[in-house]
């Protein structure tokens, strides 16, 4: 996808956020800039506290940035919007619904008619292959069914930015693996602009047209790394040189950061 | 299969067996209890009980008593849940009304219903009013508290799932916090009918006409110990019976749960 030229999907101008508690201010994110392109796959690392998960949320519109503003095709975001959907490391699965009516949920919130909402829910399903569990309630899923399921509601509304906050990280590596390559398929056929958080160095590599380092609190961006790898990266790729070097300078980056926090 | 084998006796005998065998064991404690000379006084056996069932229901107090005492355990219910709900819900959304309000709860909740019934009837006057708003009173606290909690623990993440999938403050409640407190809601059902008859009792206590625990009483002022027993035991059976009821909505209702029993 290098080379092409695209639009600016996402401009992150200037955000700041500081949190103001009983013990004094903490600076979560010290001014971030970021572009991110039309059907960028976008990977954020970082140490634990480094803002990563803030970011997002202020791009969501779950929380507002102390200073500065996020604007989506040029205009300026203001609170949550179905443009950009979120998926969360927790599923948040709505533990009451059926898996269709999880993945409906959305799309009847814009009043779209059962039939209707139901045959879109039942294209994204099958998509993550859960045709088979349509009727099925979220305890009845394992951890990588559930995390399925909330990546076919939250394309089921049809954002056009898709906002992950660690969704794998709490499945088991094989698990983690098949849902890495399931993810980038979809993002092949759907065209989608992707922000995913993640601890794992491997997974942003598998996974993002660019990988961002965040330096640790006050978390602002500290590298931006290219990976022009082709898709779809398969797991032989871990094992290449090219693979290990941009893992060992990615790492060191974040290891230099964890450090810092440390300190 | 060899695991079975090992579970040995008590496994193998199944539910109803064992509850059988309870039963069993409470009418051989109760014979016990019924031929030594002292106890005996206060647990006649089974014949004396048959005997009273039928001196009651000439009378024409048992019908009387029980629908009574129901009229007011369920107005006093009723009302308790109608406030239970939106004082638990203000609770949960506004602050000031929860720091305020809660400590009232906490302490009211923690004098048995017996000590203030004299005090309501002197403002309510004899009669039904005081019994269904005494209930109503012990109700509502154990409902509030319990629908708090679970308005309280509403997982965060769905709110925030919901919000991103386009939900209002409108569609959040009705489609999430709603059906995310129901369990709880269900489990104050289940306290609220189980302290709704407990309450009963004292709330029938001063001035009274009929019901189940007025009748104990005047029971007890006339030694008529078998009528008095009888109706201690279909208190039992009418608080187990409820709760058999509400257990089975709950099952029905929020099957969903991934853990329950509260």
């Amino acid at each position: 996808m290098a080379g092409e030229t695209r639009d600016i999907k996402l401009k992150i101008d200037h955000v700041e956020k500081i949190y103001e508690g009983r013990t004094g201010k903490m600076i979560a994110l010290n001014g971030v800039d970021l572009d991110i392109m039309e059907n960028e796959f976008i990977c954020v690392v970082g140490p634990s506290g480094c803002g990563k998960s803030t970011l997002l949320n202020i791009i969501a519109g779950l929380l507002d940035a102390t200073s500065g503003a996020v604007y989506l095709d040029g205009k300026k975001i203001d609170g949550t919007g179905t443009e950009r959907g979120v998926v969360f490391q927790q599923y948040a699965l709505f533990p009451w619904l059926t898996v269709l009516k999880n993945v409906m949920f959305g799309l009847k919130l814009k009043g779209m008619p059962d039939d209707e909402a139901k045959e879109i829910a039942m294209k994204y399903i099958k998509m993550v292959q859960l045709e088979d569990f349509v009727n099925s309630y979220p305890k009845e899923l394992s951890g990588g069914m559930k995390q399925r399921v909330a990546i076919a509601r939250a394309y089921a509304v049809q954002p056009e930015v898709l906002l992950m906050d660690e969704p794998f990280g709490a499945l088991d590596a094989q698990t983690r693996t098949q849902l890495q390559a399931e993810l980038v398929r979809t993002w092949q056929e759907e065209k989608k602009t992707c922000f995913f958080i993640t601890h794992d160095v491997e997974e942003a590599i598998i996974l993002a047209n660019r990988v961002i380092v965040m330096s640790a609190r006050p978390g602002r961006i500290k590298t931006i790394v290219d990976i022009d790898l082709p898709y779809p990266r398969t797991q032989d790729l871990k094992m290449e040189k090219q693979f290990l070097d941009l893992k060992a300078h990615i790492w060191g980056e974040v290891y230099k950061e964890y450090l810092e926090v440390r300190k | 299969m060899d695991e079975k084998k090992q579970k040995g006796l008590i496994d193998r005998i199944p539910n109803a067996g064992w509850l059988f065998l309870s039963f069993l064991a409470a009418i051989l404690l109760w014979y016990l209890l019924s031929i030594n000379e002292k106890t005996g006084r206060s647990f006649p056996f089974v014949p004396s009980i048959l005997k009273a069932v039928q001196t009651v229901v000439d009378r024409g107090i048992l019908a009387e008593d029980f629908i009574s005492s129901m009229i007011s355990v369920v107005l006093g219910f009723a009302f308790g849940f109608v406030t239970a709900v939106p004082a638990a819900f203000l609770m949960a959304w506004y602050r000031p009304v929860q720091y305020i309000v809660e400590p009232w709860i906490q302490f009211i909740r923690n004098i048995p219903p017996l000590a203030y019934v004299p005090l309501v009837v002197i403002s309510a006057g004899v009669g039904r009013k005081p019994q269904v708003i005494v209930i109503w009173l012990a109700t509502f606290l154990i409902m509030t508290v319990t629908i708090y909690q679970g308005v309280r623990n509403v997982d965060e993440t769905l709110i925030k799932a919901a919000r991103v999938l386009g939900a209002k403050d409108k569609d959040l409640f009705v489609k999430v916090i709603f059906p995310a407190t129901t369990p709880f809601i269900l489990t104050a059902v289940r306290l609220g009918v189980s302290v709704a008859l407990t309450t009963l009792i004292a709330a029938e206590s001063t001035g009274a006409t009929a019901g189940m625990g007025m009748r104990i009483r005047s029971f007890s002022n006339s030694f008529e110990v078998a009528p008095m027993l009888l109706y201690i035991i279909l208190i039992g059976i009418i608080g187990i019976t409820s709760e058999k009821i509400i257990k089975m909505l709950e099952r029905r209702l929020t099957g969903w749960q991934e853990k329950r029993e509260i």
